[in-house]
């Protein structure tokens, strides 16, 4: 925000940054051979619903936007306790995740839905179950960056694989640099 | 502090005292400066005192009011009052009120003027985070501050500075009182000498200010490593006390438990984000860094068993 923006009291709502997501296949592979974290088949697309002229009226309007007609089984659609809808998609690789998480980015960005767009979550599970326990990338679209999230309860997370899983994955991706920003995402709807 | 039964470390009480030394000395450069200075700051001296003593004496109450803490009872927070009974018991003290603050940052507390008019206080967050057995830890670290009686002792120490940065101001404004009252029948000579003393003074006490800031944090410090020493001790078990430091002032204690979805205008969810601030530096800070307190808890833990 620059100074006269501040100085008039005026914010601007941010673009999100989409490509920063087409590292994560070259990602899931070090997940692998490090913590034996394979993808859960599942990411999720959160963002917010809200009113106005661009507003996306019902589910299937927003089915119909982001072109899934076709796919309907392997796409979900849902709104959580919290108001948010969450776009979940079922894909078995992690490039067809990424591929059809961006679509639906850019199908957004393009009909200025771009500042509503929250988050995008890809599911990680063991490999040879119980393991170490599951954990989510976040991607974070305003500030372009990932971060991971492994709860373990309904309030608590595991902050010590959530670490290492930074730890091996900062030469991969853009990290989120900033611990505070690693909010949690309880009761979310992606596996 | 001769009640509990909380073994000392001589080390430790050499350098406290070298830094109290330290601190006495700069209040007797303070009075002599105040001395040369003359007339009138008798009064203003009593108010600062007043000042510095009702921080002193309402700590408790400063306190739960900016961590934004409530007292609660024994039925609302059972786990919480059992520990700090069992603690109490085990350090032979009187059990002090205990308050719970409605945030995440993982934090505990103990405050007040004295063991018997003490606060407990732990965060949400640092419940949330911590197991029984660490929670203990971090709660035993808190009441040794009661014990050691913290809160009088680092009143005393940043009364020093507050005290400093008082005469500096009063040279500031006897700077400028002399520069324009002199300035009638005589040589402008003169008038330069007076405030050139007077810029003097001011940058000396400046100075002073500085260093019983630097020294009031290095005294907060190690009394932090007492702290920890003897909570380490009272529970027995430095390794638990290690671990909960870990869990809380690490990289783990930075990251949230808020959500995403709910933090969305703290988090710059929809606008541009705010600048991250960075680290203080160690010299300013007021509690010891986390590698000097695993490195002295890994030494009691070696001393408690060998």
């Amino acid at each position: 925000m620059g100074l006269r923006d501040a100085l008039f009291g005026r914010t601007k709502q941010v673009a999100p940054q989409l490509d920063n997501i087409f590292a994560l296949p070259a990602a899931a592979l070090t997940l692998q051979s490090e913590l034996d974290l394979v993808t859960s088949g599942q990411a999720g697309l959160c963002f917010k619903s809200g009113s106005g002229e661009s507003t996306l009226l019902s589910d299937a309007d927003i089915m119909e936007l982001l072109n899934f007609e076709a796919e309907k089984d392997s796409v979900s659609l849902s709104t959580d306790d919290l108001g948010f809808k969450w776009l979940v998609i079922n894909d078995p690789t992690v490039d067809g995740l990424v591929t059809k998480i961006h679509s639906a980015n850019a199908t957004m960005v393009e009909h200025e839905l771009g500042p509503r767009l929250l988050c995008a979550v890809f599911g990680f599970v063991p490999a040879t179950p119980p393991g170490e326990g599951a954990v989510r990338l976040v991607y974070l679209l305003k500030q372009g960056t990932f971060y991971p999230f492994a709860p373990t309860g309904p309030n608590q997370r595991d902050n010590e694989l959530e670490l290492r899983v930074k730890s091996f994955l900062s030469t991969d991706l853009v990290m989120e640099k900033d611990l505070s920003r690693w909010m949690a995402l309880w009761n979310l709807p992606v596996r | 502090m001769a009640k509990t039964k909380i073994e000392t470390d001589h080390g430790l009480n050499v350098r406290m005292f070298l830094t109290g030394l330290a601190l006495v000395v700069l209040y007797l450069i303070i009075t002599t400066l105040l001395i040369y200075l003359g007339v009138g700051y008798g009064l203003v001296i009593v108010i600062v005192a007043a000042l510095i003593f009702s921080q002193y004496y309402f700590s408790d109450k400063i306190a739960m009011f900016s961590m934004h803490a409530h007292e609660v009872t024994p039925a609302e927070e059972p786990r919480l009052h059992e520990i700090v009974d069992r603690l109490c018991l085990l350090a032979n003290m009187p059990k002090p009120r205990v308050g719970v603050a409605e945030m995440d940052i993982p934090n505990a507390f103990a405050t007040g003027r004295s063991p018997s008019h003490a606060v407990i206080c732990a965060t949400r967050g640092i419940m949330a985070r911590l197991s029984d057995e660490e929670l203990e830890a971090v709660l035993a670290h808190e009441l040794s501050h009661v014990a050691h009686r913290d809160v009088a002792i680092m009143t005393i120490a940043s009364g020093v500075g507050m005290l400093a940065g008082l005469v500096s101001r009063m040279a500031m404004w006897g700077a400028m009182l002399g520069g324009g009252g002199g300035g009638g029948g005589r040589g402008g000579n003169n008038n330069d000498n007076a405030a050139l003393v007077e810029l003097a003074t001011w940058v000396v006490s400046i100075l002073i200010y500085v260093v019983a800031y630097l020294l009031t944090m290095a005294l907060s410090r190690y009394r932090e490593l007492a702290a920890d020493r003897s909570g380490a001790i009272l529970i027995g078990k430095p390794s638990v006390l290690a671990s909960a430091l870990v869990h809380i002032t690490g990289d783990m204690g930075r990251i949230p438990r808020t959500d995403l979805r709910k933090a969305e205008t703290m988090n710059a969810f929809f606008f541009v984000p705010a600048l991250a601030g960075g680290t203080a530096a160690s010299l300013f800070s007021t509690h010891p860094s986390l590698e000097k307190r695993l490195d002295a808890l890994t030494k009691l833990e070696r001393e408690l068993n060998g």
